[in-house]
């Protein structure tokens, strides 16, 4: 027996034993199992304007509304199936573009337009590029001397609340929300007869440059919005931080914060009213951060 | 951190008059670094009163002083005096809210209630309260299919529909265990909602085939709710109107029927009602023929459901200005999503066509408002609003669906002179009513009951 009449032989015990069958999905004419879930907008390919509480992905699913009703409840990427021993394509391309959106909003730059069109007052903490900000918190509560100079020209000297808007680790926070909680709060005030003067803007700022303004200009209290490290939920949060008697090196416990101001938190507006009226009462117990919660209790 | 609320609930029916005390904690749900969440959390039975029959001066007539004199003994018995009383509510359910002098025995029972105890009637309301007490709602929010309760009382079958944790849907079927009664072999009452099928007339002596086929015809009513029937129901046993239902729902009784499924008295007249009769007849009918559940209370469900469940909280971001509380029977003006974007000419004729039926006391507006809206966008519905308001007489009261009253609050206090209120985390629907009670945890939230019907 030569070697082809060998191969021969085997190739047929072969397929006697398991004889060859047709492929069950020919790739070229693959289609995906599951169609693509329907988006409201215009453009069905803008993954980010899928709501992820509605997206359940798991093929034949014993309950599958019932799944969804508990989806409903948490933001977090459950019930997205699996291809294999991996994410779909959708649940991999959907993390990969909010991971990117949060990368992004740390990195980008608000821009002068912000200002300028909010009537707001523009200045810089010490760091030059948002990449020390990123890697010298130090410099992010400092001002320089020009800087130091425009704050203590156009602000009020003394006065009772300075509301700041900063950056912070979001410029996606703060272009959602910081202009409405801001209208919010100096309307809040107004109805507890506080009157403010401009807001101060503040580049690559830190929660502390809030408290070398206190420095500067020697204010009752600062009220500073300021955009919160973004997650893969939402790159849209804000955070306000409360100090009364702002001075450097203030404890951080003598803040009171109110967090997750965003869409799906506390609304920008509803949130600028609640700041107020907290302003309010930390004016007049004299105390803010864990000193308010004591005098409280 | 807790703070806690005395709750009372009064349920004068058909056949029985019971009382519950309860205590109701609100706890903030937010983490110290978030807005406020105000959520009533616990809800403890503290007293529950031993079960009385209601007294009758006549079939027409209820006996005022003896109804009061129950609930005085049960306050003392209970240890507690009205002052105490921070919320709850006094309900005349089922066929006593027909009787001629039920507004007086309310107004009787109105002493005992502390600042802010609800005098009500209304089968929504009763279908509500029954429903949640007897836990079909939260029930509901695991099972695979919707709940169909029955809350099969004296006078009056209560149903509500619960899905996924909320009650959707109420209805009210005149079916109930105490609509024929007898003593001494004979019959001394039939109901009139019976007349159209029934020829039973007080002083026949009891017939037992009689009485079955006038069980026969009140158990096809509720199976016939069910869907599980399709023989028509006596118009007269149908109370206010049925819902159609979604598909395959899942059975829940309560009421003083409900114990009568499970177990069969040993004489069938020993309550001198055909209570006995009906609950044997459901128990063999198509009702328990699949799998169906008893209430965690069945006979107190209703009043379980006044004491603990008939008090909500607003949200936890409100506005008041200069107003006395409670406020009490507050008409509800309700706009939809489309009538809140109106122009204010327009809003001013909606809200004047809405008022019409009550033309000169107080009102609560009802808009579903904006989830997450812009400052300038509230401040156009302010303006809106503080345009119309003052057609209505003070103090004004604006209640929101979506989180935004205390900025609404703000908007609209420089515009308006005198008490205002705005809240919101509330849904809210026509015809009904609005009782408001002074804040709890600082002026941080209300606790509201909405109510259906108002006597009177």
């Amino acid at each position: 027996m030569n070697q082809e009449e060998l191969k021969t032989l085997v190739a047929q015990m072969l397929r006697e034993m398991a004889p060859l069958e047709e492929p069950a999905v020919k790739a070229s004419e693959y289609r995906p199992t599951t169609p693509a879930p329907e988006s409201t907008e215009d453009d069905p390919e803008d993954l980010s304007k899928v709501d992820l509480r509605k997206l359940y992905l798991v093929r034949d699913p014993a309950d599958g509304p019932g799944f969804l009703r508990l989806k409903a409840k948490t933001p977090a990427r459950l019930g997205v199936g699996r291809a294999g021993p991996r994410y779909k394509t959708e649940t991999f391309l959907r993390f990969r573009l909010d991971h990117a959106a949060a990368q992004d909003s740390v990195f980008a730059e608000i821009g002068p337009e912000f200002a300028q069109e909010n009537g707001l007052i523009p200045v810089k903490t010490c760091c030059e590029s948002r990449e020390q900000y990123l890697t010298r918190p130090d410099l992010g509560r400092k001002f320089d001397k020009e800087n130091s100079e425009i704050i203590q020209r156009s602000l009020p000297k003394a006065g009772k609340v300075q509301l700041i808007i900063g950056d912070g680790l979001s410029c996606a926070a703060i272009l959602a929300n910081a202009m409405d909680c801001a209208k919010a709060i100096r309307q809040g005030l107004q109805a507890q007869g506080i009157e403010t003067g401009p807001i101060l803007y503040v580049e690559n700022a830190r929660v502390g440059s809030g408290d070398f303004v206190g420095d500067l200009i020697g204010c009752e209290l600062v009220c500073i919005l300021v955009g919160e490290r973004p997650g893969l939920v939402s790159a849209e949060s804000m955070s306000a931080y409360l100090t009364y008697h702002p001075h450097t090196g203030i404890p951080e416990s003598k803040r009171t914060v109110v967090s997750n101001i965003h869409r799906q938190g506390t609304p920008s507006v509803e949130a600028g009213a609640h700041i107020a009226e907290l302003i309010g009462t930390i004016l007049s117990k004299k105390a803010s951060g864990v000193d308010l919660l004591r005098g409280a209790v | 951190m807790g703070e806690s609320m005395l709750s009372v609930g009064i349920d004068v029916g058909t056949s029985t008059t019971q009382l519950i005390v309860s205590r109701l904690t609100v706890e903030n749900q937010a983490n110290a670094y978030s807005v406020p969440d105000l959520q009533i959390k616990k809800r403890e039975i503290l007293y529950r009163s031993p079960i009385h029959f209601t007294p009758l001066l006549s079939e027409t007539t209820l006996d005022a002083a003896g109804i009061e004199a129950i609930v005085e003994k049960e306050y003392q018995a209970a240890h507690i005096v009205p002052e105490e009383i921070t919320t709850g509510a006094i309900i005349i359910t089922g066929e006593t809210a027909r009787k001629e002098n039920a507004k007086t025995v309310l107004e009787a029972l109105e002493k005992f209630a502390g600042d802010f105890v609800v005098a009500t009637a209304g089968p929504d309301l009763e279908s509500i309260l029954a429903a949640k007490g007897a836990g079909a709602d939260v029930y509901s929010a695991g099972s695979p299919l919707p709940i169909l309760h029955m809350d099969i009382g004296g006078g009056t079958s209560n149903l509500a529909l619960a899905e996924n944790g909320v009650i959707t849907k109420t209805g009210c079927l005149n079916v109930g265990g105490r609509l024929i009664r007898m003593e001494h072999g004979f019959i001394t009452y039939v109901s009139p909602v019976l007349s159209s099928f029934c020829s039973l007339h007080p002083g026949d002596a009891v017939d037992p085939s009689r009485l079955e086929s006038v069980v026969a015809v009140l158990v096809n009513a509720l199976e016939s709710a069910a869907g599980l029937s399709d023989r028509p129901v006596p118009p007269g046993l149908i109370t206010n109107r049925l819902f159609p239902l979604p598909g395959p729902v899942i059975l829940s009784f309560s009421g003083g029927v409900a114990d009568l499924i499970e177990a069969t008295p040993d004489s069938l007249y020993i309550y001198g009602d055909i209570g006995p009769m009906l609950g044997r007849a459901i128990k063999n009918s198509r009702l328990c023929s699949g799998f169906y559940r008893l209430g965690t209370e069945t006979i107190r469900a209703t009043v379980i459901g006044a004491g603990c469940h008939s008090t909500q909280l607003s949200g936890s971001t409100v506005y008041a200005r200069e107003v006395a509380f409670p406020l009490e029977s507050l008409p509800v003006l309700c706009l939809t999503a489309q009538e809140q974007e109106l122009s204010a000419e327009m809003l001013r004729s909606r809200v004047e066509t809405l008022k019409r039926p009550w033309p000169n006391g107080p009102a609560a507006v009802f808009l579903p408002g904006f989830n997450g809206p812009s400052y300038d966008r509230l401040q156009a519905l302010a303006e809106r609003l503080a345009d119309i308001l003052p057609i209505l007489p003070a103090p004004h009261v604006v209640v929101t669906g979506y989180d935004m009253a205390k900025a609404l609050g703000h908007a609209l206090a420089p515009k308006l002179h005198g008490p205002l209120l705005c809240l919101d985390g509330l849904e809210l629907t026509p015809e009904s009513f609005l009782d408001i009670a002074p804040p709890v945890a600082h002026g941080a939230a209300f606790p509201v009951v909405k109510k259906t019907l108002v006597l009177g």
